[in-house]
């Protein structure tokens, strides 16, 4: 029973430590949401913004499966339209990487997704292209 | 189940080996990182070698695991009392050879984050899924029956019924091991070095001769070291084994010379003009001739019935040495030099690469420590 | 229902087993619909390359040229680590058993252009572990490089060498990125893919367009109708190594 305060001081140390980056999240930033930048010339995206904020990585995967292993680029969308399933020239056609995909993948702290290894962003490519 | 306590009570001497080994596989570690970041070209693999030290040493430590059943099958199958201290041993040297195999397979992969891909995506018709199964499946084989015989030993009861049952399935199974290795390569309708019947046969011989070589020298050692005597008769007889399947082996390499220099195909005979003809751009003929005088050194000391028992260790670390440089070494790069277009790029390992594969090797050195710790302290045991 | 832990780790265990075989099971019968499904079209992209035509020609490379930019291709100095698609090797390289060792033939001092042949029966899908490389319906031997664990297998098996490997990080490599097309990441296989991407948008392939000789001619093998079949009708052609069985689409007009 001496170690009682041990014990207890112990296990403050542990709770803290466990929930220490907790406490440097909130310290640090502040909630405010990411200052996204929609497409200007574009009112509807593929599918609704809804489904695209929880999905479009499970959608991105599919049409890459669909596109490489099948051929098969075209994409109907929800209302009707048809779209090619292409990540260059669909999504950044409108979407800026730098100004969208970037910045909420940041907030959300997803450590930079491996597509950008690979597939380039046509703006910047452009201006790395033209010294 | 594992007995791991046994594993940690042990002499200053012994924590101190340990602890070097540890140092080797830090080292390594770290050179994977940095591989890891910049990718295989920091390796002396190249365009058009695509496949060196990291496939050839898996290739070597196949062999090593397969051999344990040279010992199983005397044991098991016909009995053979003598083997009853050794066979364990060299069970757990074959648990040993597969996480070294599996772990340089690893490190050869460009991608190693997707490597499950390889079950996600299962492609029967390629020999590496079936490599995959063979050797997964000896692991598990062999862990479960080295670990039940230790148990049943130290609690001083009979092992039981289905460990005759799997002792049995193993023996198929590690010449599967193997077999399926060597169609690997002698699949490739491209690779006329590998393109060849006897590549399988020649793989098992070299395998039941390097494996009981470095089993001899491990027992040897144990005796020496942690005085335990895996058995005279148990050592002589595996000597024999060695013995003929070495010569077997140097049959089989000769047997190819005769085929490819006789018939004189050109495309067939460049592989072995690259790797005996000396100087060059032929980085591995001097090798390649120290492999052969090995070989011709150990057969003269084992077969000579005044020099076979006293120079035993050094019959051994000859047959070792000389298989590990043909297989652990020649025997990948020659198939890729020259290339299809008739091109010879020098291969020459990297420090980074030699790092790695050191690192592996000392894995493996940490792993057999702490089996043959655990395997002598429950003898010791259950011997009083 | 009580289970005792004996039953519970057999049940387990089985049913891991059902999943594994079912897995294996899908994978055969994947194999299966698309060989069916070949055989109901029959397609074979194929290519015929006029050496005469291209030998007009000395020293030109507008067909690596625009290949190498319609694909990101790094253009890494050590040749150890090189990526190619397409290049040239002398003839006695391309095809060493169409020598005769004494007659200076004229075609002997020219330069071949080379790339991936998209075998009939190719030995690098064969052995690649996660069908990352596969052969089309269409006879195109593709690449997914999302998928490719860089195991290098394919590499061995090709005859050819017509693979590359990512030894590095191509982008540092690639003077002026073209956004169309995705470069390729370190550890993984690359080749020729007869410009699928452009195909789909009704383009030709970029070396047949960009040859000033006209010198590739691409079509539908299986078609006896088309442009390739029409050549092979009327000219001598070699295949590189076809005693391999492996059934090169890419022909060469002696």
């Amino acid at each position: 029973m001496r170690d009682r305060v041990w014990i207890f001081i112990g296990l403050a140390v542990f709770v803290a430590a466990f929930t220490a980056p907790f406490w440097h999240v909130h310290a640090k930033t502040s909630a405010r949401q990411p200052d996204l930048v929609l497409p200007a010339n574009q009112k509807e995206c593929v599918a609704p913004a809804s489904t695209m904020r929880d999905a479009h990585m499970q959608m991105l995967l599919n049409w890459r499966e669909d596109v490489v292993r099948r051929g098969d680029r075209r994409y109907v969308a929800f209302d009707g339209k048809v779209y090619e399933k292409s990540l260059t020239h669909t999504c950044l056609g409108c979407h800026s990487k730098a100004a969208f995909c970037d910045r909420c993948h940041e907030y959300s702290g997803v450590s930079g997704p491996y597509c950008w290894n690979c597939h380039s962003d046509p703006q910047a490519t452009v201006t790395r292209s033209r010294p | 189940m594992f007995m791991m306590e046994k594993a940690l009570k042990g002499s200053r001497r012994y924590w101190i080996w340990l602890s070097c080994v540890t140092c080797f596989i830090a080292v390594g570690l770290c050179f994977y990182l940095r591989q890891l970041d910049q990718g295989l070209g920091i390796t002396g693999l190249s365009r058009d070698v695509s496949w060196g030290l990291y496939i050839a040493q898996f290739t070597f430590f196949v062999g090593v695991a397969a051999s344990a059943v040279m010992l199983v099958l005397p044991y098991y199958l016909h009995d053979d009392m003598h083997f009853a201290r050794i066979t364990i041993l060299g069970e757990f040297l074959a648990i040993a050879a597969v996480v070294m195999c599996i772990l340089f397979i690893f490190v050869d992969l460009g991608q190693p984050a997707r490597v499950l891909n390889i079950i996600r995506y299962p492609s029967p018709r390629s020999l590496m899924f079936w490599d995959m199964i063979s050797l997964g499946g000896y692991l598990l084989l062999n862990v479960i029956i080295a670990f039940a015989t230790l148990r049943a030993e130290r609690e001083e009861t009979r092992p039981p019924q289905w460990m005759k049952a799997l002792a049995l399935i193993s023996i198929p199974w590690a010449i599967s091991i193997h077999t399926v290795t060597a169609f690997l390569y002698s699949g490739l309708a491209g690779r006329s070095f590998w393109l060849t019947a006897i590549l399988a046969p020649r793989f098992l011989a070299s395998a039941f001769s390097s494996g009981p070589a470095l089993l001899i020298l491990l027992c040897l050692a144990l005796r020496r070291l942690a005085r335990y005597d895996a058995g005279e008769e148990a050592i002589r007889k595996l000597a024999v084994i060695m013995t003929y399947a070495m010569a077997i082996n140097v049959f089989f390499v000769l047997v190819e010379v005769f085929t490819v220099f006789y018939a004189a195909i050109p495309e067939h005979a460049v592989h072995f003009e690259y790797l005996y003809l000396l100087g060059g751009a032929h980085t591995l003929a001097p090798w390649m001739w120290i492999s052969a005088l090995c070989a011709i050194a150990a057969l003269a000391i084992l077969l000579t019935p005044a020099w076979r028992s006293r120079w035993l260790p050094l019959g051994c670390v000859l047959v070792f040495g000389s298989l590990w440089l043909e297989k652990g070494l020649g025997l990948i790069v020659g198939g890729f030099e020259p290339s299809p277009l008739g091109e010879v790029t020098p291969y020459v390992p990297t420090l980074p690469e030699w790092s790695i594969v050191a690192g592996i090797w000392a894995v493996g050195v940490f792993l057999i420590t702490m089996f043959f710790k655990i395997t002598v302290s429950v003898r010791k045991e259950a011997e009083g | 229902m009580k289970i005792t832990r004996k039953e519970f780790l057999r049940l387990t265990g089985l049913s891991l087993l059902a999943g594994g075989a079912m897995q294996v099971v899908r994978a055969i019968g994947q194999g299966g619909t698309a060989a069916r499904a070949a055989a109901s079209q029959p397609v074979r992209l194929g290519m015929v390359i006029d050496l005469s035509k291209c030998r007009e020609k000395d020293g030109c490379n507008e067909c690596i040229h625009a290949c190498n930019t319609t694909h990101n291709i790094p253009q890494i100095a050590n040749r150890a680590h090189e990526v190619k698609w397409i290049w040239t090797e002398p003839f006695g390289t391309v095809f060493p058993s169409a020598q005769t060792g004494y007659a200076e033939q004229s075609y002997t001092k020219v330069q071949v252009p080379l790339m991936c042949n998209h075998c009939a029966e190719p030995p690098c899908t064969r052995v690649c572990p996660t069908r990352a490389t596969w052969k089309r319906d269409d006879g195109i031997v593709m690449m997914d490089w999302h998928r490719c664990i860089g195991c290098r297998y394919c590499i061995a098996a090709c005859p050819y060498g017509s693979r590359s490997f990512n030894w590095q990080d191509p982008r540092p490599a690639i003077a002026s990125i073209n956004p169309d097309f995705p470069t390729r990441t370190k550890g993984i296989v690359e080749k020729c893919n007869f410009c699928e991407e452009r195909l789909a948008r009704g383009m030709k392939p970029a070396c047949v367009e960009a040859c000033p000789q006209g010198v590739f001619t691409f079509g539908n093998l299986a078609d006896p109708e088309s442009e390739p079949r029409d050549l092979l009708r009327s000219r001598f052609a070699l295949q590189r190594e076809p005693e391999l069985g492996t059934g090169p689409s890419v022909y060469y007009l002696m």
